[in-house]
């Protein structure tokens, strides 16, 4: 992928104080037709890194590189990178129509044309009976689907998109998350996606970079991140995520021994220091099985029912273990389930496979 | 006596008496909204709007004849306009002359008349002084003996007229224009149709000053929107400074800035850029620079007040597009500034419009404006129909401009900040 990458960033700094770096060390790769997401939290520097590559923010160290054309000195608007904005940015004074037509009168095309392709691009997202509106009387929705159409009627090979979906409610937002996808199937545009949902970013990618301070944590495909995170971090951030800490003890190969509170935990050695290191065991809740077959399972340990939440498809329970009282299990309500009581004591346990020994938070 | 009271239970509350209740408490809200605004709408209602009324009425108020001559000017409304009017009417007419002389009111009429006609007041002064008490023959015979001038139907015809409860002269003479003998309008005399020009002068003035006031204007409001709000709010105390100081003052401060001994010009000879003093003051180039400087803070608050509210994303959104800073501009931000480009304009063309002081005190005799006039008619020749006249002209005019904006540019569009 390394000799095709489309976008490459290479050791890409940002600062705007020149005292904190927002953005560290940035190298990230994005492959022709694409899609990569940015997830992070809050002020993880994802729009920044964003705006560095559509030209709206100055790089400070490093190189961004389009297309193996280095465009840190390129202004935005010859960059030719369509971008939808999280608060859409649809020029108010224009009706639909004419702010379809805008990039496309910017690089002089016939008229003829502009009108053709601004009735294909309303085609595309259903909105073609609304060219003669102003932005101001569409629904959000609406609006969001002029801002991408907008984005990609002057045909860009690359388009960002930063929270595009992000003032919607989830609804209108899962079926956008839906329209977006299709658009980037079948235009085949290389797309960089900013979000901080991460079910948007697991459904619609084809990877995901997490970033947290200005860092990637982890970049690879949504099956990759979830089941297989590097990181306590990324453990934590995507999905939901049981965590014990203890010391490891024994480092074996593939798989590690991990002292805890309450006895020994077998787990993959992902990220561990070596033997005698502080360490957080990640745990999905659906991996842990209930009242195990003695010996079915490497771990199995004592717990206490704390409390039963029920969910329709299933029913999460909260059981006190090894030291922690928020271990969360999630039993599916499936036919023939056991049927959990507040206060019971059971036994619980889970496969080395699905225990990953990670590094402190 | 069982009133149906407020609470009294969910059954007894029928339509009717929620609709009172409804009326009631909207009636208290209403008394409370009247309340609030009343003392400003008395206000402006003492103050401005009848003000301004009374200015539209002097402009073809006629009084003057009326009060002197009540009779005359009453009798004489009843004649036809063929031969000379009635004997009564000359007697009546005789009697006030006398009359009005003896109690010193008839220059008020005399000079009435000579808005008419220049001839009229040495005709009147003369009459009445040569009048006698009782008619030789007729009072016909008698006038027309002291001068011909009363045997002729077109006197007559001017007095009845300056008779009448009210008149178009003033608001013609501030168009250029007058009644000719029979009562037909038309054109001034070309050395008394001054008015129309100074109207343009007005405008013209008005116009060049706002549109300095933009070209300066928005640029200045365009960094302030772009800084820190720490930063521009700073730099907008120094934008309103100039309201801290009198107008007086600082019209004043420009005459010292630019007279031949003047700071601007002591500073051009010592630079060596000019050998002679220029001459800045006095003149229309005096006035544009002193009233675009008083009136850009007029220009550049709306304007700020639009770019600040403009979120940066649109500019970003454009460049993304593929438009350039300089497109970018005209096609995204500018349109969006145009109500706050609109109110700017407007308030500062309607600011110009009636200025005075700073043409009076800056500009030479060719730079004054309408308002100059209408102090010259009140103060110096106490005129006020023709001050009035002036004055009603101006407001048409304006009226006039603003329906054409509100027409172009839309009311609702407007942001004064
Ligand atoms: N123009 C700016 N000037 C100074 N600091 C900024 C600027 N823009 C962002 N920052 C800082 O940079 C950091 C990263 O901001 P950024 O907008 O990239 O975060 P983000 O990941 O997009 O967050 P969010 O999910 O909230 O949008 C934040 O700490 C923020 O305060
Ligand atoms: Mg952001």
């Amino acid at each position: 992928m390394a000799n095709e990458a489309y976008v490459r960033f290479v050791d890409v700094q940002k600062t705007y104080d020149g005292e904190s770096l927002v953005v560290r060390k940035l190298n990230l790769e994005v492959a022709r037709s694409e899609f990569l997401t940015l997830l992070g939290p809050s002020g993880s520097g994802k729009t920044t890194a964003l705006m560095m590559l559509a030209g709206f923010e100055t790089v400070t160290e490093g190189q961004i590189i389009l297309d193996g054309r280095p465009i840190n000195n390129v202004p935005p608007h010859k960059r030719d990178i369509g971008v939808v904005f999280q608060n859409y940015a649809l020029f108010p004074h224009m009706t639909v129509a004419e702010n379809l037509a805008f990039p496309l009168e910017m690089r002089k095309i016939p008229r003829a044309e502009i009108e053709t392709r601004v009735k294909r691009a309303l085609d595309m997202v259903q909105l073609a009976e609304f060219g003669q509106r102003r932005p101001a009387q569409l629904s959000g929705g609406q609006q969001q689907r002029v801002a991408v159409a907008r984005a990609l009627v002057f045909e860009p090979k690359l388009v960002l998109m930063d929270e595009p979906l992000g003032a919607l409610d989830r609804q209108l937002r899962e079926q956008m998350q839906y329209e977006v996808k299709h658009i980037h199937d079948r235009l085949g545009v290389t797309v960089v996606y900013v979000t901080h949902d991460q079910s948007e970013a697991l459904t619609m990618s084809d990877r995901v970079a997490v970033m947290h301070q200005g860092r990637i944590q982890q970049i690879a495909t949504p099956q990759e991140l979830y089941e297989r995170p590097d990181n306590a971090f990324v453990a934590k951030f995507i999905g939901e995520n049981n965590r014990l800490f203890g010391t490891v003890r024994a480092v074996d190969g593939q798989s590690c021994t991990v002292a805890v509170d309450g006895g020994e935990v077998q787990a993959l050695a992902v990220n561990v220091a070596g033997v005698g290191s502080a360490s957080s065991l990640s745990l999905r809740p659906e991996r842990v099985l209930i009242n195990p077959p003695p010996g079915s399972c490497a771990n199995i340990f004592d717990a206490a029912v704390e409390e039963l939440i029920y969910h329709g498809d299933h029913t999460r329970t909260r059981v006190r273990t090894c030291g922690c009282d928020d271990f969360i299990i999630k039993v599916p309500n499936a036919t023939g389930r056991l049927q959990l009581a507040a206060g019971e004591r059971i036994r619980i346990g889970w496969q080395i496979e699905d225990c990953r020994a990670l590094d402190m938070p | 006596m069982a009133a149906p009271a407020v609470g009294s239970g969910g059954a007894a509350l029928t339509g009717r008496s929620l609709q009172r209740q409804l009326q009631r408490s909207n009636r208290l809200r209403r008394l409370q909204a009247a309340a609030l605004v009343a003392p400003l709408l008395l206000y402006l209602l003492l103050f401005f709007l009848w003000p301004i009324a009374g200015m539209l009425w002097r402009s073809i108020d006629n009084p003057e004849l009326r009060q002197v001559m009540p009779q005359t000017a009453s009798l004489i409304q009843g004649w036809e306009g063929q031969d000379l009017p009635d004997e009564a009417v000359l007697a009546s007419f005789a009697a006030e002359l006398r009359q009005s002389y003896q109690d010193k009111t008839l220059a008020v009429a005399a000079k009435r008349l000579a808005y008419e006609s220049p001839g009229f007041r040495s005709l009147m002064f003369a009459a009445a002084r040569a009048l006698p008490e009782t008619p030789e023959g007729s009072w016909r015979a008698t006038l027309t003996g002291l001068d011909p001038k009363w045997g002729e139907p077109l006197t007559w015809a001017i007095i009845q007229r300056a008779a009448a409860p009210w008149t178009p002269i003033y608001l013609l003479a501030a168009i250029d224009h007058r009644l000719d003998a029979n009562g037909g309008i038309v054109a001034a005399p070309a050395d008394q149709a001054i008015y129309l020009g100074i109207f343009l002068r007005t405008f013209w003035i008005a116009l060049v000053v706002t549109v300095l006031c933009l070209l300066l204007g928005y640029p200045v409001a365009y960094q302030l929107a772009a800084l820190p709000p720490r930063q521009s709010n700073l730099l907008l105390i120094l934008v309103l400074l100039p309201f801290w100081t009198s107008l007086l003052v600082r019209t004043a401060a420009w005459v010292v800035l630019l007279q031949r001994e003047g700071v601007i010009n002591d500073l051009l000879i010592k630079l060596g850029l000019i050998g002679e003093p220029l001459q800045l003051v006095y003149n229309r180039f005096g006035v544009y620079v002193a009233m675009t400087h008083i009136l850009l803070p007029f220009m550049i608050l709306p304007l700020y007040s639009v770019m600040r509210g403009l979120p940066p994303h649109y500019m970003r959104a454009a460049a993304s597009l593929g438009a350039g800073p300089v497109r970018a501009f005209w096609r995204v931000y500018l349109p969006q500034t145009v109500p706050g480009i609109g109110a700017g304009c407007l308030l500062v063309f309607i600011l110009a419009i009636g200025y005075y002081i700073t043409p009076a005190l800056i500009g030479g005799a060719n730079d004054q404006m309408v308002s100059y006039f209408v102090a010259f008619f009140t103060n110096q020749t106490i005129n006020w129909g023709m001050a009035s006249a002036l004055g009603a002209v101006l407001l048409l005019a304006t009226l006039l401009l603003f329906a054409l904006y509100a027409r172009l540019v839309g009311i609702d569009r407007l942001k004064l900040g």
